[in-house]
């Protein structure tokens, strides 16, 4: 029904389209809208309901983003829907977004996508897109002006018709001890030419053993100033080329905007496709990615960093509430005993009750919820109809639609509570549990998480589950209330996930919670040893002197790819070199490997020289022998055997006794073993 | 002020042969007639500082050095001349001098450096900050003209000049990375540490460092001390003060780290004045400890000072770089030649004469009784002082030493003559290095070829 009447919609956009053929030509500015993540990290909120339609500061999140497209001078956006598909159509077509003159939403639907990459794939066959356009997923807040970033990319495209995409970002600087931004998203290393604002490098997802960046040697030969900046967010808000599509389609392994698309475009040189930073200083723009995000957006936008869009002027679908004192947004109806404190920063939202003597501070309220008495609510996110009997203690949670929470329960910080869940009396949810009515997935989806690393949320996982889920709001509740009734307390509904993958150490990370204190010290700790272990490194390297830009095995951790390198390259000489001697190849023949091999690890023929000369020595070693003057026999006559072999790679009486110096060390083995 | 200057003033560069010789070390090349060591040495003097330590390679270069820094500056400059061992580096220069170091900081100079950049200035920046060490980065300097065609010019035009990797914060106050040598042909590592404290680096490859340091003498000493195997400021000790900026050795071990804590603490306001830090740099905020408690890491700051560019900062540590700048010195950077230009943007000396239809173009030089036939021309070169010179001579881009003797009809072009050497009669040169005394017999064509007599 949903199909149909999207259909519908479908087929009146088009007509509107036709009507007026001028627009095609002036490409009216279309948007692309994810309205999926493709990730699990709001899991298990989102086994239930889509993220883009999860509450923040009481409106849907997709609003935020519409309402700024909308402004933003979007003609057209296609909303892409995914996950729970359902549920996003029929909210889109019960809302306003319709119907608006000048905006156009469309929905196109699809199952059986697990990745923002196929989705652009998807869209890309359908043939809609037909300028640039921005591309964005729903549920980015922002409130930013376009036309700048949007003019300056028509420049370039102009000029250039190689710059594809300019990307948004702002400055946010990571905290140096946790190494993650305030949204809780990770790190973001990001190098930029400060001239054309080019993006020549960008790491997320570091890995933090390493200690070192790397910048090819050919990006700083092409670009003699170039900015690496470690203070910036990126806002995942892209301006894009229509060939971006056609990009994905070209490369059909591209599933991640990121990982994928931008580090792909980055390494190809063959296709010179450029990408573009454009930074916003005044204007605000964050991505909802995880719990803290979520946690730290909301209190941005109670804080009207995000104006226009906060709680008192009505953007969309949002109830009128009124801006107090001291950032206190409350709205109609409300029955707040005498005794009850509301604090700073907070929203309460229409027909909530609160009982005598409660405390509330730095939280959203949502709407029609019951608040018993003695209740203290800090830094906590209640959505729509929950009940809290009295005595509870909240503090920072998430606490989602339907929950009750019996008299006396109490949750440690940075638990979320999923629809419908009931706390039993007196009962204390450990700290960062997730709780939800539906039993944690099995994961047996787990090849394509091991592919995409965490960022896909599989097709099977989700018919299965949306085919629980309809069922469980009826079944389960009653079954599940049976069978797990300890875990939650006397009366208590619902199932206390288990933390896999990453464990407990991770969930501090996203939580909605603030880090820990503790934790930060130990952290900042931590962060003492490593610098400590990169200067021992470095400096045991430096007294070493010119060996330095020599050698390439003591350069320890930094060099580690190029270390390992020469170490299989010598161990396939090797291997090349006894089979050789086992099976009495021809010299010719072996130096052709070993040059090859030499071409494959891009090594010189010195090296070639020190690994073979190292594999006679062994060699020499290895042949049973009885007395020093033996070996040495047995030395000379491979050496002489094997001259020719030796010879191919040192071209001139220096090199040899270069590699001699070379191989010093290995004499100094081979004389060890002797003896 | 409490600084000493050190001018490292180096031996017979192997890089420079033929033009160096055991009579002539490279502090004592002439450019535009006058010693390369002289311009530094008239910087300092620009800037107030007369006391110095001049550092010479080998002893027979210290005597004639010596000799004739006494002579020109005698009543000008208060100068030491000590003299090192050859091939111990510039760090273990300084190791051996260092008994002569007493001054609270030290400023390094090479004494092949032609600036015009106030080494004021440098100080200046470095005692701002509480640097442990300030380094000058100037502008890569773009060598040779397009059209004078030298050997040297065409290798570098392959390869742009990349003399060094700088990163530094986005104030352009803090060195934060720097790759010099061998480094420059791998890729470029950036240490993350360095990066999460600052939040944005700046990396360049167009600037270089001109070899001219600000350090805390005691700090240097004491990583002289410690790191016994360091043999250059450039390679070794500056780029190890930079990688352990954030995790201070030398603050921890030595025991006048402990008083400049205790200063530290005494003279706080007036570094906050200094450093006009209402915002504190990085390093302090990165010694904070997880709330903003007392320090919890050792930091040192090491600091650059980039020439402008209009400044004139280049080395001559190569045959290119020294035609390149005597060309500039008599062309583009006049003012720091000292002499006064004519009309004509040329400087003949009064004695020199000149024959019948020679001409002498713009920015040329013509040394003291040097004698020129008729119909010579001379573009954009330098000739030294009683050159002999004969009829319809040829001279473009090039520099003549003095007591050169050329024949009739020669042409030369691109060439360096140094003093003494003889060309008979129509001999062509091009991009050619005659060493001392040398002979080119008559007639001979070279190019690109370096002559000098094989006596060592």
């Amino acid at each position: 029904m949903g199909a149909q009447k999207k259909r519908a919609a479908a087929a009146t956009a088009a007509a509107r389209v036709s009507e007026d053929p001028d627009d095609l030509a002036r490409q009216p500015l279309q948007a692309i809208l994810l309205a999926d993540s493709f990730t699990t990290k709001f899991r298990p909120i989102t086994l239930e309901r889509p993220k883009v339609l999860l509450p923040l500061v009481n409106v849907p999140m997709i609003n935020y983003t519409l309402a700024w497209l909308e402004a933003a001078g979007v003609a057209e956006v296609f909303v892409f829907c995914c996950a729970h598909s359902k549920q996003v159509i029929d909210y889109l077509e019960n809302s306003e977004w319709f119907s608006q003159p000048n905006f156009t939403v469309k929905t196109i639907e699809s199952h059986n996508i697990i990745s923002a990459g196929d989705a652009l794939r998807l869209i890309y066959e359908q043939n809609v897109i037909h300028g640039d356009f921005v591309l964005i997923s729903g549920d980015t807040v922002s409130n930013m002006l376009l036309t700048q970033a949007l003019q300056e990319h028509k420049e370039r495209k102009k000029k250039d018709n190689n710059a594809v995409m300019t990307m948004i970002i702002k400055k946010s600087k990571p905290s140096p001890i946790t190494h993650q931004s305030r949204l809780g998203t990770d790190e973001l290393f990001m190098a930029i030419d400060p001239n054309t604002k080019q993006l020549l490098y960008y790491e997320d997802k570091a890995d933090h053993s390493k200690g070192t960046i790397c910048l090819d040697k050919m990006l700083l030969a092409e670009n003699p100033s170039i900015s690496l900046h470690n203070d910036k967010q990126d806002c995942y808000i892209d301006i894009c080329s229509p060939e971006v599509l056609s990009l994905f389609t070209d490369n059909f392994d591209y599933q991640h905007l990121r990982r994928h698309f931008v580090k792909g475009l980055l390494l190809d040189d063959i296709m010179g496709y450029k990408i573009f930073t454009h930074e916003i200083h005044s204007s605000y723009a964050a991505r909802i990615d995880n719990y803290r995000s979520y946690d730290i957006v909301s209190k941005d936008i109670i804080q009207r960093w995000t104006y226009p869009y906060v709680p008192d002027v009505k953007f969309c679908g949002n109830r009128a509430t009124k801006l107090e004192r001291r950032g206190m947004y409350r709205a109609s109806e409300i029955e707040q005993s005498r005794s009850a404190q509301v604090g700073s920063f907070t929203v309460i939202g229409c027909g909530t009750k609160i009982g005598s003597n409660s405390k509330i501070s730095d939280s959203v309220i949502g709407e029609g919820c019951t608040i018993g008495s003695n209740v203290l609510i800090e830094g906590s996110y209640l959505w729509d109809n929950v009940i809290i009997e009295d005595g509870c203690e909240l503090r920072h949670v998430i606490v989602c639609d339907g929950v009750i929470m019996k008299a006396g329960a109490v949750l440690k910080p940075g638990v979320v509570l999923s629809f419908k869940v009931v706390i039993g009396e007196r009962f204390v949810v450990p700290a960062y549990s997730k709780v939800s009515l539906l039993q944690q997935p099995t994961v047996h989806d787990s090849d394509e998480e091991l592919e995409y690393a965490d960022n896909s949320s599989g097709t099977v996982e989700f018919s299965s589950i949306q085919g629980t889920a309809d069922q469980s709001n009826g079944e389960m509740t009653s079954e599940s209330s049976e069978a797990h009734k300890p875990k939650l307390g006397t009366g208590g509904v619902g199932y206390i996930w288990s933390i896999c993958e990453g464990g407990q150490e991770e969930e501090w990370r996203h939580s909605v919670a603030p880090i820990p204190e503790d934790k930060l010290a130990e952290l900042s700790e931590a962060m003492d040893d490593d610098q400590e272990l990169v200067t021992q490194d470095r400096t045991a390297l430096s007294t070493s002197g010119e060996l330095i830009s020599d050698s390439n095995a003591s350069e320890g951790d930094d060099n580690e790819d190029s270390k390992d390198d020469s170490v299989y390259f010598e161990k396939e000489v090797e291997a090349t070199f006894l089979r050789a001697v086992e099976e009495n190849v021809k010299v010719d023949h072996v130096i052709l490997e070993v040059n090859s091999l030499r071409l494959s690890y891009n090594m010189t023929s010195a090296d070639c020289a020190g690994a073979v000369f190292y594999s006679m020595m062994k060699l020499a070693v290895k042949t049973p022998h009885s007395s020093a003057s033996e070996l040495q026999q047995n030395t000379a006559n491979i050496i002489t055997t094997w001259q020719k072999l030796l010879k191919s790679y040192l071209l001139e009486i220096d090199e040899e006794v270069c590699t001699i110096d070379l191989d010093s060390n290995y004499i100094c083995i081979f004389s060890l073993l002797v003896n | 002020m409490d600084f000493q200057v050190v001018v490292l003033a180096g031996g017979t560069s192997k890089k420079l042969v033929p033009l160096v010789s055991k009579e002539v070390p490279k502090a004592l090349l002439p450019v535009a007639n006058r010693p390369v060591l002289s311009y530094v040495l008239e910087q300092l003097e620009l800037s107030n500082i007369k006391d110095l330590i001049v550092v010479v390679e080998g002893a027979d270069t210290a005597l004639r050095v010596g000799g004739w820094i006494s002579a020109a500056y005698v009543d000008r400059l208060h100068v030491e001349v000590a003299t090192v061992p050859e091939d111990v580096g510039t760090a273990g220069a300084l190791r051996a001098i260092a008994h002569h170091l007493t001054a609270k900081d030290v400023l390094v100079v090479s004494g092949d450096l032609v600036s015009d950049v106030p080494p004021g200035a440098v100080t200046a920046a470095h005692r701002r900050h509480d640097a442990v060490v300030t380094a000058m980065i100037c502008s890569v300097p773009v060598s040779g003209l397009s059209e004078a065609g030298s050997s040297g010019a065409k290798d570098k035009t392959k390869k742009p000049g990349r003399y060094n990797i700088i990163g530094m914060d986005p104030t352009k106050q803090f060195l934060l990375h720097i790759a010099t040598g061998a480094e420059l042909e791998k890729d470029t590592r950036i240490r993350k540490s360095i990066l999460r404290a600052v939040g944005q680096m700046d990396i360049r490859a167009d600037l270089m460092d001109a070899h001219m340091y600000a350090f805390n003498r005691s700090v240097l000493q004491e990583v002289l001390d410690q790191k016994d195997k360091f043999q250059s400021l450039k390679q070794d000790v500056l780029p190890y003060l930079v990688r352990s900026q954030l995790k201070s050795e030398i603050l921890i071990n030595g025991a006048p780290q402990g008083q400049q804590a205790k200063e530290n603490g005494n003279d706080k306001v007036s570094y906050r004045i200094l450093a006009n830090a209402s915002t504190p740099s990085f390093h302090e905020l990165y010694a904070l400890g997880p709330n903003g408690s007392a320090p919890v890491r050792r930091t040192h700051k090491c600091c650059v000072y980039i020439a402008s560019n209009s400044k004139y900062c280049v080395r001559l540590n190569s045959i290119q770089a020294f035609m390149d700048i005597n060309r500039d010195v008599i062309g583009e950077a006049n003012h720091l030649s000292g002499y006064n230009f004519s009309a004509q943007n040329n400087i003949i000396h009064p004695s020199a004469e000149l024959g019948s239809k020679t001409t002498v173009g713009p920015h040329c030089m013509l040394g003291e009784g040097s004698q020129m036939g008729d119909k010579c021309s001379v573009k954009r070169s330098v000739i030294g002082r009683h050159c002999r010179i004969g009829s319809n001579v040829k001279v473009v881009n090039s520099v003549v030493m003095n007591h050169v003797t050329i024949g009739d009809g020669c042409s030369i072009q691109g060439s360096v003559i140094c003093s003494n050497a003889q060309l008979q009669e129509r001999v062509a040169l091009k991009d050619c290095q005659v060493g001392q005394g040398y002979v080119v017999s008559a007639g001979c064509e070279y190019k690109g070829e370096s002559l000098a007599r094989k006596e060592k």
